[in-house]
Parts: structure tokens; C-alpha cells; sequence
């Protein structure tokens, strides 16, 4: 199947090196159904990212630049790792985003470092802020630098390729024993936001919380999440995308597919596995096969977008 | 600052002595007045604590992420990276209901009377 799609010109070795690469380095899965580990993976990677038609984004998260604990003493080394992966893919990707936690403290020399790394992917990045970015005192240095044309605390939408993107902040004015938070003149703003757009219109919510209740001994979901979900009900294609967490989740609930990204910096443990969230050790040796980041790619008449989580190694 | 409980007194019961002649009488109460609340795991420990009048708190956080100590209206440390303190002297009787606002589902309480 794979090779049909490079056309009848065959595969150029180039290609073929390039396709092995990629799968080498991939785990893959789709959010159409369960891909086999196999040569299945090679072929979907082909499909999503060289040979199929249609718009690829990448979505990179929680890279908490200045982060230098046991977990990882180098969290601006993996974003770099990150980054240059990027920067290798067969197909380069429309733009990126990028769902929070870029510092770890909110400083300005993480903000600088985060950004000259990042920049080097020469793709237009759209940020959503998360809990790290809003540190400092003023809680200005994220705003300055990237809620320039936002709304609120820094949310916003955009249209890309026929995807209706919907950068939400969840991160701001958490209540005690409670999860992330919208608020009520968000959620009013995106209600608006969504108002008249054609149902068929595939939408993407974006957000650092995941906006589904993944595990709320943690806090890993967001009190009125249900809210903004009630929203896109009448949409035909809704793709969650989401951080936090340090680790890939999913779950598809009718038209609403949910996922959640690697992040460039420290994995934390599974729901319950633990003591708490807090970063997780591993070895050395398997750090990076615990980092990553996603692409997903985004064609026309297809219901799902078909979403591939790389990790940087393994 | 350290606090002592019973098997420490016996074993430092020398050192003590020494130290409550020569040092005056607000010291040597210290351990009365000032007490220790650790933020380990995403959680605070103790999670409630009963003091009197007067007492003054100090959370450390002991965790590789950030974390603050908020009680609405009342008291708001900064943002605390690993090994940071933060203290609050409770001057008036009541409860004080907190939380770290960066992780709304870690709370805890002090009762002072």
C-alpha cells in the first residue's frame, strides 16, 4: 500500500532511508484504530507524514526550560533533541503548538532560552500557557511574549487548513481542592467564538489541562471542561489536544477524539502509579524513549485526525 | 529547625539543659511557637495542624516541582521552588483553610486557637 502511494516513479532509496528512519524512531499509533508494532508502523508513518495529501501539525508540550532536577538535568537539551527531530521530519509540518509549561519557573532567561531553541524549527508556534508559565510576580513575562491579539488570560482561535484551531487557558485561578479552570467569560467567549461556524468545520481544542478528567486525585482535568466539550457537541470532527500530564493518553467518545502529548523535558508516572505526579526517575538509558513529541496530520472528508506520537528514542 | 521529641530529649538532655540556662526564655520556648509543615509528595504534612495564638508556620517544599501555600484572603507565599520556605505568624484564632494554587487539589488546614 505504502509503496503505491510514491506514485509510479517507485521509492527513491533516499525515501526509503529517510520512511526507515522516521519508524525507526516512531511509536505510532492512530486514532482511527489500534496500529500493530510491525511493519504496519512503517506504513502508517509513510501515510501520515510523506505520502498523504493534507495539512501535518506538530503539537510539542512541557518542555519546562530550566528545570535541572534528578529527572532530567538537561530539560533544555531534550527540547534542543526535540527540536532537531523536527527539523529531520521527511515533511515539514505547517506550524506547531505548543500546549504549555515552556518554563519551568516563569523566568525570563527560560522564556529566551525556550525561545531560541524552539525558534530553530523555523515553523509559526502557537502557544497556550500552562501553571509554569504564569511564575513571576507579575505574571507578564508569557503575556508579553505571547498574548499579543489573545483574549482574556491568552485564548484564541485561528483557521488553518480548513481546521478550526481553539487555543484555551486552563491554568489561571484554580480553585482550592478543585481542577483546571475555564471560567465563565471564556467559556462565553468560546461559545461565541464557535457560533455560526458550519458543523462539518473540524475543530481542535487546545489546552495545557486536559480538558476530559483523566485523574482527579492529581488534578488532572478540568472542572468546566464539560462545558466547552457541550460546545463542539454539533461538530462533526473535535480533536482534543492536551499536556500536562508528561504522557500519552487517549480516548475517542463519539466525535471527540482526546489526546495527550509527551513531554520534551520529564515523564511523570502513570494515574495512581505512584506517590505522586511529581517528575519520574528512570534510567538514563530510557529517558529518552519517555520524551517526545506528536504530529498530526489532518485530511480532507476524514473524520479523525490521525495523530503519531514520536518519541525522541526507542 | 529541628524538633524534638522524647527520644531525642534523652539523648540530648545534656546539650539541652546547657542550652535552656544560657539562653533566654523566648528561645528556649521556641519549639512552641514555631512549627514545620513539609510539602512532600503533593501533599502537606501535616495536612492539619492545631496551634495557638501567636505560632508562626513555616512550609518547606521538599518536591522537584514549584509549588505555593494560599489561603484566600489571608496569607499567599510566593511561588516556592525545591527547598524554599515560606512562614506565616497567625496572630488571630480561626481556621485557615489553604491550597497550592498551581495544584488546587493539594489542601490542608490550620486550627488556631
Amino acid at each position: 500500500m505504502s509503496g503505491h502511494d510514491h506514485g509510479d516513479d517507485g521509492v527513491s532509496r533516499r525515501k526509503v532511508l529517510e520512511c526507515m528512519t522516521w519508524a525507526g524512531t516512531g511509536v505510532l499509533w492512530t486514532i482511527t484504530g489500534g496500529v500493530p508494532r510491525s511493519l504496519g508502523i512503517i506504513d502508517s508513518a509513510q501515510a501520515a507524514t510523506a505520502a498523504t495529501p493534507g495539512m501535518t501539525f506538530l503539537q510539542i508540550s512541557d518542555s519546562h526550560v530550566g528545570f535541572d532536577k534528578p529527572a532530567n538535568p538537561n530539560a533544555l537539551g531534550t527540547l534542543e533533541e526535540a527540536v532537531n527531530k523536527i527539523n529531520a521530519m521527511p515533511v515539514k509540518p505547517s506550524f506547531m503548538i505548543h500546549t504549555g509549561d515552556i518554563t519551568h519557573l516563569s523566568k525570563a532567561a527560560e522564556f529566551d532560552n525556550a525561545d531560541r531553541i524552539i525558534s530553530q524549527s523555523k515553523l509559526d508556534v502557537h502557544y497556550v500557557p500552562g501553571e509554569h508559565d504564569f511564575l513571576d510576580e507579575e505574571v507578564k513575562f508569557y503575556r508579553e511574549r505571547y498574548g499579543r491579539g489573545t483574549k482574556g488570560q491568552g485564548w484564541y482561535s485561528f483557521d488553518a487548513g480548513g481546521v478550526h484551531f481553539i487555543g484555551l487557558v486552563n491554568v489561571v485561578d484554580l480553585k482550592a481542592g478543585g481542577l483546571g479552570n475555564l471560567g465563565a467569560e471564556q467559556l462565553a467567549w468560546l461559545e461565541d467564538d464557535l457560533r455560526g461556524k458550519s458543523k462539518s468545520t473540524p475543530v481542535v481544542l487546545f489546552a495545557h489541562i486536559p480538558l476530559w478528567t483523566v485523574y482527579p486525585e492529581w488534578g488532572w482535568g478540568t472542572e468546566d471542561g464539560g462545558r466547552a466539550l457541550e460546545y463542539v457537541k454539533g461538530f462533526g470532527s473535535v480533536t482534543v489536544l492536551n499536556g500536562h500530564i508528561h504522557q500519552v493518553m487517549q480516548k475517542v467518545e463519539g466525535n471527540v477524539t482526546f489526546h495527550t502529548a509527551r513531554s520534551t523535558a520529564f515523564p511523570q508516572p502513570a494515574p495512581g502509579a505512584a506517590a505522586s505526579p511529581g517528575p519520574m526517575k528512570v534510567e538514563d538509558a530510557k529517558l529518552r524513549s519517555m520524551l517526545g513529541v506528536a504530529s498530526v496530520n489532518f485530511k480532507q472528508n476524514e473524520q479523525r485526525l490521525a495523530i503519531i506520537d514520536t518519541p525522541l528514542q526507542g | 529547625m529541628k524538633t524534638l521529641n522524647r527520644r531525642d530529649f534523652g539523648v540530648d538532655f545534656g546539650l539541652t539543659l546547657a542550652a535552656a540556662i544560657l539562653l533566654p526564655v523566648t528561645t528556649a520556648r521556641a519549639d512552641d511557637t514555631n512549627l514545620e509543615i513539609h510539602i512532600d509528595n503533593f501533599t502537606f504534612q501535616p495536612a492539619e495542624l492545631s496551634i495557638k495564638v501567636g505560632t508562626t508556620v513555616t512550609w518547606t517544599n521538599r518536591d522537584d516541582i514549584p509549588h505555593t501555600v494560599v489561603s484566600a484572603g489571608k496569607f499567599r507565599s510566593k511561588t516556592l521552588d525545591t527547598d524554599d520556605k515560606f512562614s506565616f505568624t497567625f496572630t488571630n484564632a480561626g481556621d485557615y483553610k489553604y491550597f497550592c494554587s498551581l495544584h488546587p487539589h493539594m489542601t490542608g488546614m490550620i486550627k488556631v486557637e
